[in-house]
């Protein structure tokens, strides 16, 4: 199941079950997510595609009656982020996400990317203010908002929204990036601009991406792991996957037989 | 159209307009009576309303006789009201929406507080001269009264904020949550400031209800009949304020109201009156105020 590849190990997922309550959601589950690189989560809707990348974040936490069973280490300390013993606010301070829907807060734009770092303590404004800016440059946003930083953030547009979420999930500077289906709610043009700004964005931080369109998966990522009722079937260097799928199930997915 | 067909079409439509008579004249029963009820308190009552009526004591001679007494309590005891009442009703209600865990005791708790919104404010008063009046010997004063009427919309404030609260969507307290946020930097940060809009508006609602309560007050021993004021909440030498007027007995202007209309003399009927024209239009400002709120709330955030 772990490919062969270059570089270093930033995630690690051994034997993750999770379960809502008495239904379990994910089985088995194992895969490497290698550093400096993308990687996609592909698979039709209820796989649990969703529910393994909000694993990473911990995001589950926030809900009543959920549980995990397994290990996702990250790296280089190891530690176990879905242990007990670990902080999930530890967790999300290292690991930062994008979700389906841009969700800006309902404040300035500014306000919106600075927010991760306030609540770590930040506010010197020098500090602030030069961090929010890269943020902006990295999220590919600055050139369009540095004249009305103090705008309401809902002034963006939908494509311009998801881009101040993904500013302000780099803001902190994150080991880890996870977008959950980031351009399902986005015209072709926004969806485009997302898709290259990930591509960019790894040489600065590990993304696990989302997506159910295998085009995309095809298009941003290094590898792929394809789910489908809640196990992982396969998981490759995503050009192998995509041109030699050794599984018969894949092979149907990615050719469009099923969805 | 066969000439049945057009029979059973008429024969129906006989039933459409009885019903829409008879549903008509029900909202008017409400619509009119209201309307009567504030047209008789103002034929009557707005010759009174005169800067003499406000600044005056109560008296034996109904043209001599005034609120002062009366509405200078309604605010003070308000003002107990709300210093009591928001924070804990705020509180409890950001606990039970945000930190509770979901179980049986929180579902107890929930079905309590629905109830007690309910339960007749008299009852509130009975409860208030036990405790506050006895059992810490607080007297008929403004403090008892003000922590009465903070009990009694207790309920009503627990609700109302829990209904805002939850109207801010789930997707920006993640946001929040994925950035390492802990529960209560997402609650001071996002929740509170973006649900401010309800939140206010349900208390100005609980506020206009407590201002006309009238049964808890004369159960704890307001009195009826007052001819001073209370200590003034302020004083020449620090600490400049004084909380005396805390423990000072008052009235309220509905109690003003009942007293004046217990009495025989038409005069006085026509100063109850005003007073209650004084009532409808605090309460008429609170409501348009909540309604104020909303909306420029409503403008502000976006989702």
């Amino acid at each position: 199941m772990i490919p062969t590849h270059e570089s270093a190990t930033k995630a690690e997922v051994k034997g993750l079950n999770f379960y809502y309550g008495k239904v379990q959601a994910l089985t088995d589950v194992n895969l490497t997510i290698a550093e400096g690189q993308v990687t996609a989560l592909i698979g039709p809707s209820g796989c649990g595609k969703t529910t393994c990348l909000r694993c990473f974040n911990r995001m589950h936490d926030l809900y009543q009656g959920t549980r995990y069973e397994g290990e996702i280490i990250l790296y280089p300390d190891k530690i176990n982020v879905i242990d007990h013993s670990v902080d999930p606010i530890e967790v999300r301070m290292r690991v930062s996400m994008v979700f389906q829907k841009p969700n800006p807060f309902p404040k300035s734009i500014f306000e919106n990317v600075a927010y991760g770092l306030r609540i770590r303590g930040v506010d010197r404004r020098s500090e602030l203010h030069e961090k929010v800016e890269l943020a902006l440059r990295d999220a590919a946003l600055w050139d369009e908002v540095k004249d009305r930083l103090r705008d309401p953030a809902y002034v963006l547009s939908g494509g311009q929204q998801q881009r101040l979420c993904i500013a302000r999930a780099l803001a902190p500077d994150p080991e880890l990036l996870l977008f959950d289906e980031p351009t399902s709610a986005l015209d072709p043009t926004a969806t485009a601009r997302i898709e290259e700004l990930v591509s960019q964005l790894k040489e600065k931080v590990t993304i696990v991406i989302v997506t159910h369109n295998m085009q995309q998966a095809a298009r941003v990522s290094d590898f792929t792991a394809f789910m489908y009722l809640g196990r992982l079937v396969e998981f490759d260097k995503t050009d192998r996957m995509f041109t030699n799928p050794s599984n018969k199930l894949t092979e149907d997915y990615i050719t469009g037989r099923f969805s | 159209m066969s000439p049945s067909m057009k029979r059973s079409i008429t024969r129906r439509k006989i039933a459409d307009t009885a019903f829409a008579a008879v549903g008509l004249s029900a909202t008017l029963v409400g619509v009119v009576t209201l309307l009567a009820l504030i047209l008789g308190l103002i034929l009557d009552g707005l010759p009174r309303l005169t800067w003499q009526f406000f600044t005056s004591y109560p008296s034996r001679f109904p043209e001599q006789a005034g609120i002062l007494p009366a509405w200078v309590g309604t605010c003070l005891v308000m003002l107990v009201t709300a210093f009591a009442a928001v924070p804990l009703g705020v509180a409890a209600a950001i606990y039970l929406e945000e930190y509770a865990p979901r179980n049986w005791v929180t579902d107890l708790i929930e079905i309590n507080v629905a109830n007690l919104a309910g339960v007749p404010s008299i009852v509130y008063g009975l409860m208030a001269l036990g405790l506050f009046v006895y059992q810490f010997r607080l007297g008929a004063s403004i403090l008892t009264a003000g922590l009465t009427l903070a009990l009694l919309i207790l309920p009503m404030i627990i609700l109302t904020t829990r209904e805002a609260i939850r109207s801010v969507p789930t997707s920006i307290r993640e946001a929040a949550y994925a950035l390492g946020a802990t529960k209560w930097q997402t609650v001071k940060d996002h929740v509170l400031p973006y649900s401010s809009g309800g939140t206010l508006t349900g208390l100005i609602l609980a506020f206009s209800r407590a201002v006309g309560e009238t049964a808890p007050l004369m159960t704890i021993g307001a009195l009826s009949f007052i001819a001073f004021l209370p200590h003034p909440p302020w004083q020449p030498e620090f600490p400049y304020l004084s909380f005396r007027w805390l423990m000072d007995s008052f009235t309220v202007m509905p109690i003003q109201m009942f007293n004046w209309v217990s009495r025989p003399q038409e005069a006085f009927h026509l100063n109850a009156a005003a007073t209650g024209l004084t009532l409808i239009g605090m309460t008429l400002l609170m409501n348009g105020l909540a309604i104020f709120l909303r909306a420029r709330y409503r403008k502000r955030i976006r989702w």
